[in-house]
């Protein structure tokens, strides 16, 4: 592994305790409003400094990117198993199935997808379930192409051919041919969706459609920020801003050097 | 009989095959001979099921052919098998050799039977990977599984083309052993004429030239 790759794993292992294990050893309350210490500058007994009501925004960053993590993973999950289960109907039907289901693919691909997203939020009131919905609904079509056109490449394959040839119906083919070749890019699309869903989730909280206010999450940090940015509090949605950033570097990093892994071919020539 | 009468194949607008006509019958070895890319292989997957022509008609022991592929009867697709030329393509690199040639059993429900002592795989190899075994082995795993269910008609496609002669005398000695034993029809696909003349003349079986 690069010295990067380290540093990128050691970033997203400190993150992970940080969310687990701050919420259950910590004496402070991130709800509560102290309007004595409101937007205090950072100092050591505020690292982030104090928002407009006097909130720690440590505690709050850590708490809103509990939140924004868990809600990437669902969504990022919800979005490649409906992406993966599409694409590979599409894959092995094919004929009118395949064309119906990529129609539909592109149907969706032709809206806007943050647009498409605000819509669907409007649909339910701001909750964690209707972000996951949002971004579920309008990301599994990158998930559903991926599988598609790896389930076409397989499908010409002569071990397939051989499995056909020795009795194995379709759904067979399908367990124990298809599904563990996918797995490895059903895996990565995953995991390269789990910072772009952050980044919904922001966006909508940003918008005030996403979370109601006040649960802590990055982008409703970011939202409370901005109103005391032009008062030179900068410290409000800074923090929440870079931490937004780190975990999805650090994914795209690890995500790197697992492609590179996974493929070393691919590695080789870049290499000459 | 395996009977393929008048059957054309093309991909996209290039015809490969041309009212192609052969049959293989029971008991023999048919020799199929002709120059690298005149449609061998594509003829060897319409007579196992694998691709559907463009025309013509194809009829397994008197029924005829409707449906390919997984749409195909399953006792009608296992009653041919197919040894294809590469075997490191015809299997999946996740599976250990004793899988690859167990998979027909179990993909039937029947009851798995050991065959591969029958190819000369020893339980050392069986449980290695494709990557971790020669083109020998893994093409005698093939042999073992397309003996597996005890099909009718036996599709050899260049089966020893990428082997050494020891390997090739083995497998074809193995195929001749089933054929003896169960009065099954061979197609042998190659183009070497020595090997053509060894492996059809025991059975008197005829040679097909395609141009």
């Amino acid at each position: 592994m690069t010295r990067s790759s380290w540093i990128a794993a050691g970033v997203l292992v400190a993150l992970a305790l940080a969310v687990l294990l701050v919420p259950a050893v910590a004496q402070l309350d991130q709800q509560l409003v102290d309007l004595r210490s409101a937007n205090r500058a950072p100092s050591l007994a505020h690292p982030f400094g104090t928002d407009e009501v006097g909130r720690d925004v440590l505690l709050r960053v850590i708490y809103g990117l509990r939140v924004s993590l868990l809600i990437g993973l669902v969504a990022a999950l919800v979005s490649v198993t409906v992406g993966a289960v599409a694409g590979l109907a599409a894959g092995v039907l094919g004929g009118a199935a395949d064309r119906v289901i990529m129609r539909v693919v592109d149907g969706f691909n032709s809206v806007p997808h943050l647009l498409f997203g605000i819509f669907i939020v409007a649909l339910f009131s701001p909750s964690p379930t209707a972000v996951v919905a949002s971004v579920g609904l309008t990301h599994w079509t990158t998930a559903a192409r991926i599988v598609r056109s790896e389930v076409l490449t397989l499908r010409a394959r002569p071990f397939v051919d051989a499995a056909i040839s020795g009795g194995s119906g379709r759904l067979r083919v399908v367990r124990r041919h298809f599904l563990p070749h996918l797995l490895p890019h059903i895996a990565l699309a995953s995991v390269l969706m789990v910072p772009h869903a952050i980044w919904h989730e922001t966006a909508l909280s940003f918008l005030g459609l996403g979370l109601p206010p006040h649960l802590a999450s990055l982008g409703n940090m970011i939202n409370d920020g901005a109103r005391s940015l032009l008062a030179g509090n900068w410290w409000a949605s800074l923090f929440p801003g870079l931490f937004i950033l780190l975990p999805t570097l650090a994914i795209s990093v690890l995500v790197q050097h697992w492609r590179d892994r996974a493929n070393p071919r691919r590695r080789s020539e870049l290499q000459l | 009989m395996l009977r393929a009468d008048g059957i054309t194949v093309a991909y996209g607008r290039q015809r490969v095959l041309r009212a192609a006509d052969l049959t293989v019958a029971p008991g023999v070895v048919t020799g199929l001979a002709g120059p690298s890319g005149c449609g061998k292989s594509t003829l060897a997957r319409v007579l196992a099921l694998l691709r559907r022509p463009d025309a013509g008609r194809l009829t397994v022991d008197g029924t005829e052919v409707r449906r390919w592929r997984h749409r195909a009867s399953r006792d009608l697709r296992t009653r041919v098998a197919l040894i294809f030329q590469q075997p490191r393509l015809a299997v999946d690199p996740r599976l250990t050799l004793r899988e690859i040639a167990e998979e027909p059993f179990h993909a039937t429900g029947r009851p798995v039977e050991d065959l591969a002592d029958e190819v000369g795989l020893t339980p050392e190899l069986l449980v290695r990977r494709p990557h971790e075994v020669s083109d020998g082995q893994l093409q005698r795993a093939c042999v073992a599984r397309a003996l597996a269910l005890r099909p009718r008609y036996v599709i050899c496609d260049e089966m020893t083309t990428m082997l050494d002669a020891s390997t090739q005398a083995h497998l074809v000695a193995r195929l001749e052993a089933y054929r003896r034993e169960t009065g099954a029809g061979v197609l042998a696909i190659t183009h070497d004429e020595e090997l053509l003349t060894r492996w059809t003349e025991p059975s008197g079986g005829p040679t097909v030239r395609m141009t």
